[in-house]
């Protein structure tokens, strides 16, 4: 997992309806997670969907998703290691366990970080629980177990905090548990006044280590999650510099050195970065986008070089920073053989960098029988569809020129003779008409409407596309005027 | 006669000499686009367009329609050739399904969209110096002498046919008249189209003049337009005469 995945999904809001997710146990359909609604009705996890179907009629029930919970539980834990604490670790399937050694005076001690979080996570809507204690295993317990949201157990103090808890709290296996219930063994405190030797003999190894884990008398490994640092080259200048070559000379080395990085880890990025901190505290950004993933130092260069002039270095820059953002993975070059032909990204990426994204695009057809409709832009490396081989003229004249004088047989012959821009043209030769309907799907005022198209030639060999609007019998269709539409060569 | 034949040999060296000067892509054996039609191809020097030229083309009278003539022409010499075409913009009345007629289909063409003439003219010079475009399409109103010389470089380095399409700004110039480092030039103007036995208008024809070619004479042609894949034809009337009559004209 990694952080670019954007925010949170925010849950859904309070429900009035009882909401289960259930999953499937051996033969039977269980619970896995109840509402808060339907909990107050008495459902539970573990409880049969059968039993709960019969309990609360109408009950709103899903499939648990345990993959999708997992994957939002790291990222939530993503979030924490870069925002609350460097050690931050998954507790089980629905905890995180964060390490708050020297960094809990950042954010106004133990309990006002406590209550940020927790505000933090509502505000996110999740309901969260948190426990602050000095062993991994209290503070699980505490959490879990604990009577109020947040509870803080001061170092030493552990045991007697956990006496009340019951032994699930321990985090030990349903078989450990059986038999310490049918000893009549409850309470974590009970098993604090027994001897050890016939416990381990009893129980085994594992209830012991647990317990000792959570009153800090026993070790326990943590494994932080590690958040990904985006690849980039840091180059610090013992002398501030100002000018463009000296820039572009440590655009250079940077580059070099981050395309090395890449290649080690076999990164390709779409998008980078270069931040120049002045001296006067002052930061400067250019940034690049490619079309394909690309390591090519070359290439990047000559991307960045063409934006290196809007650079403002005013008193000095004092340090340069490349980062590569958008990695994907990419495989090693070849280094011999055939030269392959020249990449086309590598063209889109240039005339982009001139021109700006937009303006670089293909045309593709779009289902519309309306000319000036049926042609939409899509990206410079896209597809594009091509449109049914009807005449259509090579331009088109937007928005289409009213001709006047037209000489025409109603309903559906082509003009003899018409004028347009202040000229008379005759016709000598013509085709049509080609009837094109409104799409009243789009607009209401098209719905009855109707444009004959005519391909006509005058005398001199001018070939035009005409159109009339209205079908020539019914004016609700149109006002009968005529329209020059494109011109065929 | 021992001076004129001492004039001549002069005449040949001198005439190799200049050969020599000017780029290896004008020589014998250079990649060509033939139209593959012989009384085009024939007149041309070289046996068809060169690949790694400048070639210009512009509409014959004003209007919109002769211009529209020499676009189609671009198209179809772009839709002979293999590859992206790159067609760089300056108005925005290209019509892609036009296009797609001639044999460019939509999938083939890369548009860029420009400002100015000089950023076309860029932009061009960019799509020419990369190689790996089939064609790259450019439409300007002016070119000073400078630029065509640099596009005819980048075509010749790259290896790719550069089309530029002259638009006229004002009725009456003709916008071949400045100086131009083409290898061809050319007038393109709509005539009557190919009579049909019935009523309709059929395949459109062309007046097709070469006004200028590097290392040729200027021609003049009738064709009909191009076909779905990009080839232009000579009008059957004129192919099928008596063998005399053909050569009287071609």
């Amino acid at each position: 997992m990694n952080g670019r995945d954007g925010p949170f999904p925010a849950p859904p809001g309070e429900r009035e309806d009882p909401l289960v997710t259930v999953h499937r146990v051996g033969s039977r359909i269980e619970i896995a997670a109840a509402s808060p609604a339907a909990a107050a009705l008495g459902l539970t996890r573990g409880m049969p969907l059968t039993q709960a179907r019969m309990l609360v009629p109408g009950l709103d029930v899903r499939d648990a998703e345990p993959e999708a919970d997992a994957g939002l539980l790291a990222r939530l834990g993503l979030f924490a290691a870069r925002r609350w604490t460097p050690r931050a670790a998954l507790s089980g399937a629905d905890g995180l366990w964060l390490d708050l050694d020297g960094v809990a005076h950042l954010f106004g001690g133990e309990e006002r970080m406590g209550r940020r979080i927790l505000h933090f996570c509502a505000r996110a809507g999740y309901a969260a629980r948190l426990a602050v204690a000095a062993t991994p295993g209290a503070a699980h317990a505490l959490a879990r177990f604990g009577d109020r949201p947040l509870i803080l157990c001061p170092s030493g103090a552990e045991a007697e905090a956990l006496a009340p808890f019951p032994l699930a709290a321990l985090r030990i296996e349903e078989g450990v548990l059986a038999a310490a219930r049918r000893l009549g063994l409850e309470s974590i405190g009970e098993l604090l006044t027994m001897p050890r030797g016939p416990l381990q003999r009893r129980f085994g190894q594992t209830l012991l280590t647990r317990l000792d884990q959570a009153l800090g008398r026993a070790a326990e490994p943590f494994d932080p999650i590690v958040p990904e640092a985006p690849p980039s080259a840091v180059l610090h200048f013992v002398e501030p510099i100002a000018t463009a070559e000296a820039i572009d000379h440590g655009l250079s080395e940077l580059m070099a050195r981050l395309v090395a990085t890449l290649e080690k880890a076999g990164l390709a990025a779409r998008l980078f970065t270069l931040l120049c901190s002045r001296i006067d505290g002052a930061e400067q950004s250019l940034r690049v986008g490619t079309a394909r993933p690309t390591r090519d130092g070359a290439h990047l260069l000559r991307l960045l070089r063409m934006k290196i002039e809007s650079i403002e270095p005013g008193f000095g820059l004092e340090a340069m920073r490349l980062v590569a953002y958008r990695c994907e993975p990419l495989g090693p070059r070849q280094l011999s053989g055939d030269r392959p032909p020249p990449d086309l990204a590598l063209l889109v990426d240039r005339l982009a960098g001139r021109l700006g994204a937009r303006r670089l695009f293909r045309r593709s057809a779009v289902e519309s029988d309306v000319p000036e409709r049926s042609v939409r832009r899509v990206g410079p490396l896209a597809s594009a569809e091509p449109w049914p081989a009807w005449p259509r003229p090579v331009r088109l004249l937007s928005p289409p020129e009213r001709v006047d004088h037209v000489l025409a047989e109603l309903p559906d012959q082509a003009p003899l003779r018409f004028s347009w821009r202040g000229r008379m043209h005759r016709v000598r030769r013509a085709d049509g008409p080609e009837r094109l309907y409104g799409e009243w799907w789009r607009r209401r005022t098209e719905a009855d409407s109707v444009r004959d198209y005519f391909q006509v030639e005058d005398e001199e060999g001018r070939r035009f596309w005409l159109y009339r609007r209205g079908d020539g019998t019914d004016p609700r269709t149109g006002g009968f005027d005529w329209y020059l539409h494109g011109v065929f060569g | 006669m021992p001076t004129s034949l001492a004039r001549a040999e002069r005449l040949a060296a001198l005439r190799a000499e200049v050969r020599a000067l000017e780029s290896a892509t004008a020589g014998e054996g250079r990649p060509c686009l033939p139209f593959g039609i012989e009384s085009i191809d024939s007149r041309l020097a070289g046996g068809g367009l060169a690949a790694a030229a400048l070639h210009e083309a512009a509409g014959d009278r004003d209007g919109l329609f002769d211009e529209a003539a020499a676009t189609l022409f671009l198209a179809a010499i772009a839709a002979r050739t293999h590859g992206t075409v790159l067609w760089a913009l300056a108005r925005r009345d290209l019509f892609a399904p036009g296009l797609a007629l001639a044999g460019l289909a939509p999938d083939r063409i890369l548009y860029a969209e420009c400002d100015r003439d000089e950023e076309v003219l860029a932009v061009m010079e960019e799509g020419l110096r990369h190689g790996s475009l089939g064609a790259v399409v450019g439409e300007t109103a002016r070119a000073p002498m400078a630029a065509t010389r640099r596009l005819q470089l980048a075509a010749e380095e790259g290896g790719t046919p550069a089309l530029m399409l002259k638009r006229r700004k004002k009725p009456g110039e003709d916008p071949l008249d400045l100086p131009s480092a083409a290898v061809t030039r050319w007038r393109i103007g709509c005539a009557p189209s190919s009579p049909l036995p019935v009523a309709g208008v059929g395949r459109p024809r062309w007046r097709l003049a070469l006004a200028r070619q590097r290392g040729g004479e200027p021609h003049e042609w009738i064709m009909e337009s191009p076909d779905a894949e990009g080839r232009l034809a000579l009008p059957s009337e004129l192919e099928h005469r008596p063998h005399r009559e053909r050569l009287a004209v071609a």
